[in-house]
């Protein structure tokens, strides 16, 4: 199975709105976080969402973003976090990073 | 002469059915739900049994896991490792699902919610509460964990990291909430007892006194 | 466009709500009805539709219909609107047996 990335690895989520159905959640696009692990290759819910297969199936990984980079003003513990299930072609290197 | 047809389990519910208004989602339900069954796209029976078995599910499966979690070392390992794999040795149908377990710990408390929608793990837990789909619920869980906790009279110390799972893709998540204090003595059935729907959600904590 | 107006009326992470409604309700029978339509058009013997479909056709029913109507009618709504889309059913043969059951409804009063 190939995947871009692997446990441990910094994510930057992309800045895309795109108008059709997509799973990656509003609130963390544009958020960096860390691979919590590869969840395995699934088709894309995008596509699936229209009808069509999806294919060819792709990397999913769940990520961890701490709540204090989410929002300025989280009024939790510091390492407070949110895991969520991110599709590989979401997610980049951040800015200063190069894979 | 009504055309409508009349199936297995009707008697008992027709009755409550035309006392209240029927709505159009209603009419549009009866109208989709028969004429597939014209088309024989499914049969009246294979309607019955989807609802038999949805009403077959219910958190007392769930508690189940977690008894047998709680008791037994080696399943846990295998639970935390595999979540469907390790429901089905219980006799428990997962289906496709994927099941991630999450375990709380003194330092760690998950809670599990679908921003997007309504995901839940719904063949061991069955069909999710009205506030786990409610706009309250799926904006603010994700925003301010521990101040919903606390409208659920849940508690936590900044000790304790708040892991909030959002159910966006295909995994569902159930957790493992810690055994209470002072339950050595108790038996796997009644520990099972003590394990509600909200403490395998995340908003609540087992207690002693279920 | 601001950044807000980029966001679906389903995609309600992180927004502003008040106090969680933590009363329980019964699903009633004509909501595990619809439950199990869709249980057995997702299901491997059959796979009609499939659990991404529904939630874009309820993510496309706009957001008033989204805010006004109940779990289970937006679930039959989407159902509807996809197995028209996908040649299932016809809308003119659901609107006819919709006439036909309110008609004959409207006879036993």
């Amino acid at each position: 199975m190939t995947a871009r990335f692997t446990p441990g690895d910094p994510v930057t989520v992309e800045s895309r709105y795109p108008t059709g159905h997509c799973r990656t959640p509003y609130y963390i696009r544009g958020m960096t976080g860390v691979i919590e692990r590869i969840c395995g290759q699934f088709p894309n819910p995008e596509d699936l969402a229209y009808g069509r297969d999806g294919l060819p199936r792709r990397a999913l990984y769940r990520v961890r973003f701490r709540q204090t980079e989410i929002w300025p003003d989280y009024a939790g513990a510091r390492d407070d976090s949110v895991d969520i299930e991110i599709f590989e072609h979401w997610l980049r290197p951040p800015a200063n990073e190069d894979k | 002469m009504s055309e409508h047809t009349h199936e297995p389990g009707d008697q008992r519910h027709t009755a409550v059915e035309q006392v209240e208004p029927h709505g159009y989602y209603q009419y549009l339900a009866d109208a989709v739900r028969q004429l597939l069954i014209e088309k024989n796209v499914f049969s009246a029976d294979d309607m019955r049994r989807a609802i038999e078995a949805m009403d077959a599910r219910t958190p007392a499966q769930g508690a189940r896991v977690i008894a047998r979690t709680w008791v037994d070392p080696a399943y846990k390992v295998r639970l935390l490792a595999d979540g469907s794999a390790a429901v089905e040795e219980l006799g428990i149908d997962m289906g496709t699902t994927k099941l991630v377990v999450v375990e709380n710990t003194p330092t760690v408390h998950n809670i599990i919610v679908c921003t997007l929608c309504s995901c839940y793990p719904r063949m061991l837990l069955g069909v999710p509460p009205s506030w786990y789909k409610s706009r309250e619920y799926r904006s603010r869980v994700v925003r301010e964990p521990r101040a919903v906790l606390a409208e659920f009279g849940t508690k936590l110390s900044d000790d304790v990291d708040v892991r909030v799972h959002d159910s966006t893709a295909d995994m569902r998540y159930l957790v493992l909430p810690m055994r209470p204090t002072g339950t050595g003595e108790i038996g796997e059935e009644e520990l099972a007892a003590l394990v509600t729907r909200d403490t395998m959600v995340g908003v609540a904590q087992v207690r002693m006194t279920a | 466009m601001t950044d807000s107006d980029k966001r679906a009326h389903h995609d309600m992470g992180g927004l502003p709500a008040g106090p969680v409604d933590r009363s329980e309700h019964e699903t009633v029978f004509w909501e595990k009805r619809i439950d199990a339509i869709m249980t057995l058009l997702t299901g491997k013997e059959r796979r009609l539709l499939c659990v991404d479909e529904l939630r874009r056709g309820i993510e496309s029913l706009g957001p008033e219909a989204y805010d006004k109507l109940s779990y289970y009618e937006r679930w039959i709504a989407s159902i509807a609107g996809t197995l028209v889309e996908k040649s299932v059913l016809t809308q003119e043969e659901i609107d006819a047996r919709i006439e036909e059951l309110r008609a004959s409804r409207d006879s036993q009063t």
